[in-house]
């Protein structure tokens, strides 16, 4: 028996209220596609549960003022569907497309996703190359923090789930857009856990082969979702062309120190497919719809 | 531990049930509705022998909180058809000998009716996504592609 009680408030102040006043013997489920199975084997416990997903307000995608922003209770199903982020930001779109499968992305939500702090968690690996925010709620009042900031290390988050909640996320499109994609390495199509995450948002300055702003972020090759700093400059830095492009996987490659893994191959297998897959995520982005030719 | 009253409909009949806090969806259904269709094949929500759908959506029912449940409208593998009267992707599905040992089945046909109620000409490509969470050991899957083709054929009017 791995919880006593079952809340499912309606509002965001009475799950608050409910968190305030078990103090600390509660936590927030949303989807619980994660959660249940710790629970079950043991890996975390709980007295109470405080079920989120019946407050209608935070499950929304809108576009707002140059910004998109994203309910933490969006599904994976949802936004994968989204017009609008595969218009505007398709890593996200993408990136939520490859959760586990169709009954997992059904269930689960971005926000939950977040929480559950695996590094190469598919959509932390979007909203970090997005360069996203995230609002969080306390009991103290709200709060924004950069969604990679929300990360201590594998599977601990500095959310903490018995008295905040993440209400939504946030992140900028610029007026030239952005031209953006994830590229996933793994064992199979589906209900599998990734080898190598790439995803990769950048602006185009909007004369051929400029970009203005680049983010690239890769996972997992640290405790964390990484941000690929050295390469993101090679990309700003003058002319984008196939030299470039490369010139900016191997500084990607450079920047990974992934372990020897029985699940995802050894180092210099994992170095290598940072190398290749950052290559062709950033091709794949630049071949987005509104997208420049690139040689 | 209390127990915590739900109210839901299932295969389009009101339930009205005490159950555990921690209870899941599948338990409910096979061992207190005797809706035994849904299988627990792994318990972890990753093969999809549990799939029912909730609100139209297929979920993996292993690891749905049966309180979640509650207000939804619950459909299982016996919702849509038996023996006598046999859903047209139930029927597709024993024409076109997609059924080796059964056990994916009511999941597997659940899921192919969720993608042909929202698109009713799926592409094999489109097939093949939908029933990504549901794993069978038997066939190969050729066969049960092959049987929501037909399936779509026929509730198109093929």
């Amino acid at each position: 028996m791995f919880c006593e009680k079952y809340y499912r408030p309606r509002s965001i102040s009475e799950a608050l209220e409910l968190l305030k006043q078990y103090r600390g013997r509660a936590r927030l489920i949303a989807g619980g596609t994660d959660l249940v199975l710790q629970l079950k084997e043991g890996k975390k416990r709980v007295s109470v549960l405080v079920d989120i997903t019946q407050i209608k307000e935070l499950n929304y995608i809108e576009a707002d003022q140059g910004f998109i922003r994203i309910g933490a209770l969006a599904t994976h199903s949802r936004l994968a569907q989204s017009s609008l982020l595969l218009k505007q930001a398709r890593v996200l779109a993408q990136a939520a497309a490859s959760v586990g499968s169709p009954q997992i992305r059904n269930v689960g939500t971005v926000g939950g996703n977040v929480v559950n702090a695996q590094p190469a968690a598919d959509t932390a690996v979007a909203l970090t190359a997005l360069d996203a925010m995230a609002t969080v709620l306390g009991v103290d009042g709200e709060r924004e923090m950069p969604v990679r900031n929300l990360f201590g290390g594998v599977g601990q988050s500095k959310i903490d789930p018995t008295g905040e909640m993440i209400t939504g996320f946030f992140f900028k499109v610029p007026p030239g857009g952005l031209l953006s994609s994830f590229g996933r390495v793994a064992r199979r199509k589906a209900l599998s856990l990734p080898v190598l995450n790439v995803g990769v948002a950048l602006a185009p300055a909007g004369r051929d082969n400029i970009i203005k702003d680049a983010c690239i972020c890769v996972a997992p090759v640290a405790p964390v979702p990484l941000r690929m700093r050295k390469a993101e400059e090679i990309l700003t830095n003058g002319i984008l062309n196939d030299q470039t492009i490369r010139a900016a996987s191997e500084a990607a490659a450079g920047a990974a120190k992934p372990r020897d893994s029985r699940l995802r191959g050894s180092a210099d297998y994992r170095v290598e497919l940072v190398r290749v897959m950052t290559y062709r995520t950033i091709k794949n982005a630049l071949q987005a719809p509104g997208g420049c030719q690139i040689v | 531990m209390s127990k915590q009253k739900i109210i839901f409909e299932v295969n389009s009949r009101t339930v009205n049930l005490e159950i555990n806090a921690d209870e899941m969806l599948l338990e409910v259904l096979r061992e207190r509705l005797d809706l035994v269709g849904a299988k627990r094949g792994c318990g972890e929500g990753e093969c999809g022998a549990c799939t029912v759908l909730v609100d139209g959506e297929p979920v993996a029912s292993c690891i749905y909180p049966a309180v979640k449940a509650a207000g939804k409208k619950v459909i299982t593998i016996e919702g849509l058809g038996d023996e006598d009267n046999l859903h047209p992707i139930q029927s597709a599905f024993l024409e076109e000998g997609a059924v080796q040992c059964g056990f994916c089945t009511p999941g597997m046909i659940l899921s192919a009716k969720a993608l042909l109620d929202k698109n009713p000409a799926p592409t094999e490509e489109d097939i093949r996504v939908a029933i990504s969470g549901n794993l069978c050991r038997c066939t190969g899957y050729a066969k049960i592609v092959q049987a929501v083709k037909r399936a779509a054929r026929i509730l198109a009017g093929g």
